[in-house]
């Protein structure tokens, strides 16, 4: 357990502790865990902490913007997908066997030479780009086209959904393009580093810590910048925004790009490390599992929402490890429970116990919680 | 175009599918605004409550059918009254967060049944009747089950229609639509009125699930393969208008036919997805609209 | 700057202490001692996929119930370590790396889709483990970490085109399920239809878990094939055979003829709707040997009389007493060790007597074509002359030349 510091009273210091307790987090988890997990766990943790950087996006979309992202799945996907390519034309490269053919699969597909789109990722650098930019353009394009029209709530969730599963369907559909369900798997090597080393795992955990801290860090300024404040003004009231002479629609645009872009570079670091990409990862479901998370953590928070992530897929590990077959029932029932109960996730939780702890000289905090329970 | 009237009736028997999976969202998701993602789990309840009296109870397959027609109503509906009186009730006015919960529901409806009825697929054997065909003399082939959900559909959609608009109930339902507090100051339990409709939305899932054992496989994801689609035909058809939902389900089932006559099945729900996105480019708010003066 | 929101900060400390706790606490590796030998058992047992697994989940800890009876191997006691591949690759993979690295198992039985072997393929190369793979897949794989129990394409598909042959069926129509599995076997059928001077009328592939055979069963009814080689998997069959026969098509004009579709399969698809067509497999609950009597016994009185047994489940029980033969004959439980035995390795198994082929770690077997009959069971009409030796990657067949690129 990390002790709680102390509550501080003057100002100076309390403004401090957030990001000093930043830092020591971040220290910790680069210095320390490391040397104390065994590889296989240091593996797992480097995947949850790339389901937190998606968390990350999907509450400045969610949270702070309103907007019900289910189809998040297919932007963590086009990360992934985009560095999978690379990394399958590298391994196909590297061995001699195989170098200067097509990967397996195509071959079998009847292809006869590369796909331009593969071609075009050839260098690891336009992989890394292209991670980050085709889930951005992606996202600035469907949600201008729809958030122009005034497509929201409910519509924007199930329109999101669809698009998950279409994504799916083309994956699956196009096997020659994309190795079809069976995926992308086995990526030995990364420009010329080989990823099969305890040391490549180490800095694929290292870099994921940091990609992290840094969309952490992005994502705060925004939230607490008068961009985030209107963000907030348009979830709680578009068309009253509207009137007030703002257009939400780049507002609103800005925050779902910059959300896929986040599940965009989670999902390039995702490939390596977890060694495989494929559509059953990135469909319908798994996308509202990502959401899930952020629920479970706190959709206002953003530190809660990377949190949730951590906790809920540990805890799908921990639960199908001890109780093999029956743990969707705990997983339901914990969904339930958090979203009946806690509509403000672990994060809310936290928070209305520290207030109610603190003497009852600063009651604001806990006021905001109670206005905040009328949101959508 | 004799592509086209070839496929007219596939058309027409996929749309009814749709038709069923989306008459009861038209309802829940429709009327009321709430996203019930277990309703998928519904309609799964109402295909095994017709394997339960067939292989159970012990009736034959035209009895089990007709029989498990009104008591998966009854048990459906049951089943979304209570999800409505213990949970969703706390939620109008967050419609997402209702989705999340019902789909946490949804997850635990669906391991009860794999650990009640086991996970593999069970058989719910057709009526006789209803497993054969006829052929047209223009080669068109009209399968005796599609002709029966494609009824079952109509007489669903004509009861539906009464009720909304013959009946006391029904007209009080309309009016909770139109402008809730209006309606409650007027007299109207609009509470009550809620659960009405959560009942009968719920029930008409089950009355579904039923009907897709005559096509399809029973398991325990047999709603999750419909609910998708079943959402797309109601926002498509405009929230609440049982019209626009009839529309948009048999103008999605006759394009995605035409599609797969004309590509294979993949691309024509690619291209399906498409469509409706570039039509609510159009329509944003579906085919028709409940219009209000409500601000948002 | 920290004004108006609440500071989180402290709850996410917490929150990654928790979550470290959990994920550090785990049971560390535990490996072989004097008495035990553990092995993985990985398989779905929740999601889409456990309809199937869970059946070759029971066999496999049959097998391994009936060795410890029998004294275990190299006087050990088996004990398995059971985890769930949730119907996702990435679980899979995952699960696999636990059980290899922080288990230290001798080895691991699992798998059962060709996405989730491919996922853990790379987890098994990288830490030498052995892999038991149990299911019919589409070959061009050769990995000295997976032990191939099941049969690959020229074990199954290529038969059920030479009994088609045989029997006058030249023009073909292929239906299958959109992935990996159907595409290949359909390539593979077309080059081979070529070759032989047959049909293929058309090609057709639906999504997985589509339920809409409208469009497909017509068609089928107005162009009369004389077969459909049905390549369709799972809750797909359901739909395809009860549309199938309300368009009128009946097993004695158009056969269809699945390699997907096995006896616990047949309960779920309604016997009355696919009763009289046929089925490519290696091993049928009829098949008439003395070992399957035995096994069916032991496997109804373990699990219930109203079970089937099928060819993935004989496969993955054979997996396990292959892999007891190989260690008793390498007199080791190090993978290594146990390659080097697996070339020549039998076993007197359900289908009849089966051998490890060393080249290829694919097992030597033999193809059996079956009707369904009325009962939901499935009798052999057909079996090529001799067992097959595996070639996954079909380098004996001149046709397939073109194939492998």
């Amino acid at each position: 357990m990390t002790p709680t510091p102390a509550p501080g009273r003057r100002t100076p210091l309390a403004r401090l502790r957030g990001p000093a307790t930043f830092l020591a987090l971040l220290a910790a988890a680069l210095l320390l865990l490391p040397h104390l997990l065994e590889p296989f766990r240091l593996n797992l943790l480097t995947q949850y902490l790339c389901y937190s950087i998606v968390a990350l996006g999907i509450a400045l979309a969610w949270g702070r913007g309103g907007m019900l992202t289910l189809g998040h799945g297919v932007y963590f996907g086009l990360g992934a997908y985009a560095m999978a390519i690379h990394l399958t034309l590298a391994a196909t490269a590297a061995d001699p066997l195989t170098r200067g053919r097509l990967p397996q699969f195509m071959a079998w597909s009847g292809r006869t030479e590369l796909p331009w789109f593969w071609q075009a990722l050839t260098h690891p650098a336009a992989a890394v780009t292209a991670a980050l930019l085709l889930p951005a353009a992606l996202a600035t394009l469907l949600g201008w086209s729809v958030f122009r029209q005034r497509v929201r709530g409910a519509y924007f969730a199930l329109l999101n959904q669809a698009l998950a599963a279409a994504f799916v369907i083309l994956l699956i559909g196009q096997q020659h393009l994309t190795g079809g369900s069976n995926g992308l798997t086995d990526f030995p090597v990364f420009a010329g580093h080989s990823l099969y080393t305890p040391t490549a795992q180490t800095t694929l955990y290292t870099l994921t810590v940091l990609t992290l801290a840094a969309t952490y860090l992005l994502l705060r300024h925004l939230t607490h910048s008068r961009y985030g404040r209107l963000l907030i003004a348009i979830r709680d009231g578009e068309d009253r925004v509207r009137y007030l002479g703002y257009d939400p629609t780049w507002a609103k645009t800005l925050a779902y790009a910059l959300s896929a872009t986040a599940a965009g570079a989670a999902g390039a670091l995702f490939v390596p490390v977890m060694g495989i990409i494929s559509p059953t990862l990135i469909g319908v479901v798994p996308s509202i599992m990502m959401v899930l998370a952020v629920a479970i953590g706190g959709r206002d928070s953003l530190a809660g929402a990377a949190a949730g992530a951590l906790i809920m897929n540990t805890a799908q590990t921990t639960f199908s490890e001890t109780f093999t077959g029956g743990w969707t029932y705990l997983q339901g029932a914990l969904f339930v429970v958090v979203i009946a109960l806690a509509p403000h996730g672990l994060a809310g939780l936290a928070h209305t116990a520290r207030a109610a702890l603190r003497r009852p000289r600063t009651p604001a905090p806990a006021q905001e919680t109670a206005t905040a329970g009328s949101t959508p | 175009m004799d592509a086209l009237v070839n496929q007219l009736p596939t058309g027409l028997a996929i749309g009814a599918v749709l038709l069923l999976a989306a008459l009861g969202l038209n309802f829940t998701f429709g009327q009321m605004g709430v996203i019930n993602m277990a309703h998928g789990e519904f309609i799964m309840v109402g295909a095994y409550t017709a394997y339960v009296l067939h292989a159970w109870a012990g009736l034959d397959p035209t009895w089990s059918l007709i029989a498990a027609l009104p008591l998966a109503f009854t048990l459906t509906g049951t089943l979304g009254w209570l999800l409505e009186l213990g949970l969703i009730r706390h939620f109008y006015g967050r419609p997402l967060d209702t989705l999340l919960l019902t789909f946490g529901i949804g997850m635990i409806l669906q391991q009860a049944a794999r650990d009640t009825f086991g996970a593999p697929n069970v058989d719910v054997p057709a009526p006789g009747w209803l497993t054969d065909g006829t052929t047209l003399p223009g080669g068109i082939r009209l399968h005796h089950s599609r002709l029966f959900i494609l009824a079952l559909a109509l007489v669903c959609v004509l009861a539906i229609a009464h009720y909304l608009h013959r009946t006391h109930q029904g007209r009080q339902m309309r009016a909770v639509i139109h402008n809730r507090d209006l309606a409650g100051v007027s007299g109207i339990n609009t509470r009550k009125v809620d659960a009405t409709t959560f009942f009968i939305g719920s029930g008409l899932a089950g009355v579904a699930g039923v009907a897709l054992t005559l096509i399809g496989p029973t398991g325990p994801t047999l709603g999750a393969n419909y609910i998708v689609d079943a959402f797309l035909v109601v926002v498509i058809g405009g929230l609440g208008r049982l019209r626009g939902t009839v529309l948009a389900a048999f103008a999605l089932g006759i394009l995605n036919a035409t599609a797969q006559a004309w590509t294979d099945a993949s691309l024509a729900k690619l291209l399906v997805f498409a469509a409706i996105i570039a039509f609510l480019q159009a329509r944003p708010q579906g085919l028709f609209t409940v219009k209000t003066r409500a601000l948002t | 700057m920290a004004r108006t929101r609440p500071r989180t900060t402290p709850l996410a400390a917490t929150a990654l202490a928790l979550a470290l706790t959990a994920t550090a606490c785990a049971p560390a590796g535990t490996g072989t001692d004097d008495d035990t030998v553990t092995v993985g058992l990985l398989h779905s047992l929740s999601g889409t996929m456990a309809i199937s697994e869970v059946t070759v989940h029971d066999a496999v800890q049959l097998a391994i119930d009936e060795i410890n009876a029998d004294g275990g191997v190299l006087g050990r006691q088996i004990e398995p370590i059971v985890e769930d591949g949730a119907s996702d690759e990435a679980t899979f993979a995952e699960r696999a790396q636990k059980l290899l690295q922080s288990d230290g198992v001798a080895t691991v039985f699992g798998g059962w889709t060709s996405a989730s072997r491919k996922a853990m393929l790379p987890v098994f190369e990288r830490n030498d483990g052995l892999l038991w793979y149990p299911v019919q897949y589409e070959g061009l794989e050769a990995s000295p970490n997976i032990v191939y129990t099941g049969a690959t394409t020229n074990q199954q598909i290529i038969p059920a085109l030479d009994y088609l042959r045989e029997e006058g069926h030249t023009s073909l129509y292929l239906v299958g399920s959109d992935y990996v599995f159907p595409r290949t076997a359909n390539q593979i059928i077309t080059a081979y239809a070529q070759a032989h001077d047959m049909d293929v009328i058309a090609q057709e592939y639906t999504p997985l878990g589509h339920t809409e055979y409208s469009t497909i069963t017509d068609d089928i009814a107005r162009t009369a094939p004389d077969a459909v080689f049905n390549t369709l998997n799972g809750d797909s069959n359901v739909s395809f055979f009860q549309q199938l026969r309300s368009a009128g098509v009946s097993a004695q004009d158009t056969p269809v003829l699945s390699v997907s579709v096995a006896e616990e399969e047949i309960e779920g698809i309604g016997a009355d709707n696919i009763t009289g067509h046929l089925t490519a497999w290696n091993y049928y609950q009829s098949t008439p040997t003395d070992t399957n009597t035995g096994f069916v016994e032991a496997f109804t009185d373990a699990y219930g009389e109203e079970r089937v047994t099928s060819d993935p489940m004989q496969s993955a029980y054979n997996a396990v007493h292959l892999w007891r033969a190989a260690v008793e004959e390498a007199g080791s439980f190090e993978v290594a060790d146990v390659r080097q035995a697996l070339d020549g390795t039998t076993f007197e198994a359900p289908e009849g007597t089966i051998t490890i082929d060393g080249a290829t770690q694919h097992v030597v077997k033999t193809a059996r074509i079956g009707q369904v009959n009325d009962q939901g069971l499935i009798d052999e009409i057909w079996s090529s002359p001799q067992p097959i030796t595996p070639d996954p990657y079909l380098e004996g067949y001149d046709w397939a030349a073109a194939l492998t690129g």
